[in-house]
């Protein structure tokens, strides 16, 4: 895109909608008839622009490269989100990006990686643990934790039991409460750290989440003893522009929008700690 | 681009010829801005003739206070800064960004008209120039080009004027950024008046000040007229309302996040955001979607925004600086500290506005100079009493 | 006995253990096993042996406000089943259920209370690995409550 688009969205079709939990649908989309093909980074987001109400930041959540789509997974919980979610085979949707820093997947060659994800957090990490499989050779264990709230609002279902079907990818699931049918695990995410089979010594992890649940995932981490260099966030604040021009997204020194979504946790340590910051 | 100028070379000007500056600028259909008194203030507006300008007014400034007086002489230029700032014409505070057209279950986008304005600012004081160049290295020197930004700043023609005397609030001397302006012009002003003259040493900045100047009647400054120019100068700098230890800045808020003073601070401080209204480099923005009443229709317009609002930090059903407490300190320690990382500069020049146009007075030099003296103080750091 | 011996010396909750206090607590344990849908204790029924599990899975378990039950809580190899057994009344305030078949060191918490008592070393020794599973425990309970993914927005309109 040229400068000047960057304000002015593409405009999208909706190839295909699919309802993944009572409140969150993802949206495929075809690419704008003039770009050609999307490109991306796993990590980044696309602001996408629902007709007459606005914009907000969505994390790109994959795509079907034979369809040539992409795909965005978005949770009703504003006007903007909800007319979203509401969009149909057909409609158009206003897309500006991709914005914004990527998950270290090329850097994590040779190591073990762990992704922790926690409710819609799985979003942004999908794209790194397809990339992982897509080239497993290159890593060591990978291993994926993921927390929701309750069983019914796990995301990708039949995807995570694609992978469980996997030798080479250790899964594991667990969410905050259910009821006595469901045989998996209950409890916080922190809880399957300690159990997961990964050398701390040589594991770069990536989390997405509640800023609360990766604080907490970031204390297990490091208690089990992976180095603060090889640990990675994805940050969220909000924002209007993702150019780094209307200010919104500053988190302490850095625009979340530019220098972010994704942060290695070093560099945000302190600021992690203050509130309000 | 060749030395159609030197930057050393002074010229005089006189009073009609700072009125032929004036007609020549407007012949070559620049919009002229520049201080005008209205509203008891000293703002930028439309002007035409000297007259137009606060001929014969000073302004008094302190925390929370201004009011204009009068001279005892007829300076053109005798005042410091008022509460607008030249961003109000570079960084519009409302802008329409793109139109869209719906067609069923589509839409097509189209960019807005933008007839940048041609300015022509007069009496750009050296805060201010740097003022701009902040604002030019967020807006046009990063990443992402904003292009009606862009269009603006580079049509725009800028006449600087070196202060007579520093305000109640100023303290540019401080944070480097003046009295003296150094660069960035087309054009320099100094006003020299007294009992036997009243005349404008000028100095050349650019290739369009050059051409510009030609047009105006003048002749090379004396060696007196040029230290009478100095020494205005000196005389600004030395009479500075207030100062900011600048030194080690950046790392001393960033460790005082818990320091007892913003509190103190949030105590006083409404949340009215006064300050980055008035500040010449605050630059955020939001946007608002609007559509017609059938939904045909819709646009997206880009206003000012504040860091003070609670809507700014809005996340997840709420803020994440709901409190007064944070908001004051998002914005002193973003300006003071922060910047500096991001942009590679302070985002303070030291105008004092946000002192001047603060309801309650507060003064960041103040703030910063009760966070100095008490480094690494953190509530609650008394372990409890016995 | 010598198979028991290792047993509790390998386990998690025992590591590093002094072998006098290994042969102690050896006195209070036994291998136990349960099918699954077993329940290892039910809410209100005495506190007077817990489980350290070796192999499976358990949930911790309790009556929902809406009916059903709800689980808050489950537990697999290596981790310790049954607080209660600590302190007075001596009383199970959930159900514990085996989601698969469970293989576990039942100990005999009477018979353990009282060696602990007599031994105030042991007992130390005992607390020491005890309290930090209480911590943990509580703390990710206060996790589980701030609700940190937050409800579906249908539910909450729901709700209204």
């Amino acid at each position: 895109m040229t400068p000047q688009l960057h304000m002015m969205p593409a405009v999208a079709r909706v190839a295909g909608v699919r309802r993944e939990t009572a409140d969150t649908w993802t949206l495929e989309l075809d690419p704008p008839s003039k770009q050609g093909e999307w490109a991306y980074r796993a990590g980044q987001f696309n602001m996408l622009y629902a007709f007459g109400v606005g914009e907000v930041p969505i994390s790109i959540s994959g795509s079907a490269p034979r369809q040539g789509t992409l795909l965005h997974t978005v949770r009703a919980v504003g006007a903007v989100s909800r007319a979203l979610a509401q969009l149909k085979r057909g409609d158009s949707v206003g897309v500006r990006g991709p914005y914004g820093s990527a998950w270290p997947v090329e850097e994590a060659a040779g190591s073990d990686v762990v992704v922790v994800a926690g409710g819609l957090g799985f979003a942004p990490v999908r794209p790194v643990l397809r990339a992982l499989l897509a080239r497993r050779e290159r890593y060591g264990k990978v291993v994926f934790l993921y927390g929701a709230r309750r069983p019914e609002e796990i995301l990708y279902r039949r995807e995570i039991e694609g992978w469980r079907g996997r030798l080479d990818v250790e899964v594991e699931v667990t969410v905050d409460r259910a009821i006595s049918a469901w045989r998996g695990h209950v409890g916080v995410v922190t809880t399957l750290v300690r159990r997961a089979g990964f050398d701390p010594q040589n594991a770069v992890a990536m989390l997405c989440g509640p800023e609360v649940m990766m604080r907490f995932t970031v204390a297990a981490l490091r208690d089990a003893g992976v180095a603060d260099e090889r640990l990675y966030l994805s940050m969220e604040r909000n924002m209007k522009c993702a150019l780094g021009h209307c200010g919104h997204c500053q988190f302490g020194a850095d625009f979340v929008c530019k220098d972010g979504p994704v942060f290695r946790y070093d560099r945000i340590r302190e600021r992690l700690a203050v509130r309000e910051v | 681009m060749g030395d159609a100028y030197s930057q050393d070379a002074r010229s005089l000007i006189d009073r009609a010829g700072l009125q032929r500056l004036l007609d020549a600028l407007r012949a070559a259909r620049y919009e002229l801005i520049g201080p005008t008194v209205r509203d008891a203030a000293i703002v930028y507006d439309a002007i035409e003739r000297i007259e137009d300008l606060p001929v014969g007014w000073t302004d008094r400034q302190d925390g929370g206070r201004y009011r204009l007086e009068r001279r005892g002489d007829e300076a053109l230029f005798g005042y410091a800064v008022g509460p607008s700032a030249w961003k109000r014409f570079l960084h519009p505070s409302r802008l329409r960004l793109w139109r869209a057209q719906r067609e069923a279950t589509r839409f097509h986008v189209e960019s807005a008209p933008d007839d940048a304005p041609h300015y022509a600012f007069l009496g750009v004081r050296s805060c201010e120039l740097h003022a701009i160049a902040i604002q030019d290295r967020v807006l046009i020197g990063d990443r992402y080009v904003d292009p009606s930004y862009r269009a603006r700043r580079e049509a725009a023609f800028l006449v600087a004027l070196n202060c007579g005397e520093a305000g109640g609030t100023c303290f540019c001397a401080s944070m480097k950024t003046g009295p003296r302006a150094e660069s960035g012009f087309d054009l320099a002003l100094t006003e020299l008046i007294d009992a036997q003259r009243h005349a404008f040493v000028v100095q050349t900045g650019s290739d369009k000040g050059a051409q510009m100047l030609a047009q105006v009647p003048h002749r090379d400054a004396s060696v007196e007229e040029r230290a009478a120019a100095e020494a205005v100068v000196v005389r600004s700098a030395r009479s500075m309302g207030r100062g900011l230890h600048t030194e080690g800045l950046p790392e001393l808020l960033q460790r005082n996040l818990e320091h007892p003073r913003w509190d103190d601070v949030a105590a006083r401080c409404l949340s009215c955001g006064n300050c980055t209204m008035a500040c010449p480099t605050c630059f955020c923005t939001s946007v608002e979607d609007f559509t017609d009443l059938a939904g045909g229709s819709a646009e997206r317009v880009r206003r000012w925004d504040s860091c003070f609002t609670m809507d700014y930090s809005y996340l997840h059903g709420g803020s994440v600086r709901a409190s007064a407490k944070s908001r004051y300190r998002q914005w002193m320690t973003h300006k003071l500290a922060t910047w500096v990382g991001q942009f590679g500069t302070s985002g303070c020049v030291g105008c004092g506005r946000c002192i001047t146009w603060c309801p309650v007075g507060i003064d960041i030099t103040e703030e910063t100079r009760a966070i100095r003296q008490s480094d690494g103080a953190k509530r609650g750091d008394s372990h409890g009493r016995p | 006995m010598e198979g028991l011996e290792r047993i509790i010396r390998e386990h998690r909750f025992f590591k590093d253990l002094d072998p006098k206090f290994v042969a102690l607590v050896v006195g209070c344990a036994k291998n136990v096993r349960f099918e699954a849908g077993e329940y290892l204790f039910r809410e209100g029924g005495p506190a007077d042996q817990f489980y350290l599990l070796r192999h499976g899975r358990v949930a911790l378990e309790m009556a929902a406000p809406s009916g059903g039950t709800v689980t808050f809580q489950t537990l697999g190899e290596g981790e310790l089943v049954g607080l209660s057994w600590v302190v007075p009344p001596y009383r199970w305030a959930y159900d514990a259920r085996a989601i698969e078949l469970v293989r576990a060191i039942s100990l005999d918490a009477v018979c353990l209370r009282r060696k602990l008592d007599q031994d105030h070393d042991l007992g130390y020794e005992v607390m020491q690995r005890f309290v930090p599973v209480l911590i943990e425990r509580l703390q990710g309970t206060r996790l589980q409550m701030l609700d940190v993914y937050g409800a579906p927005a249908t539910e909450k309109a729901a709700k209204r």
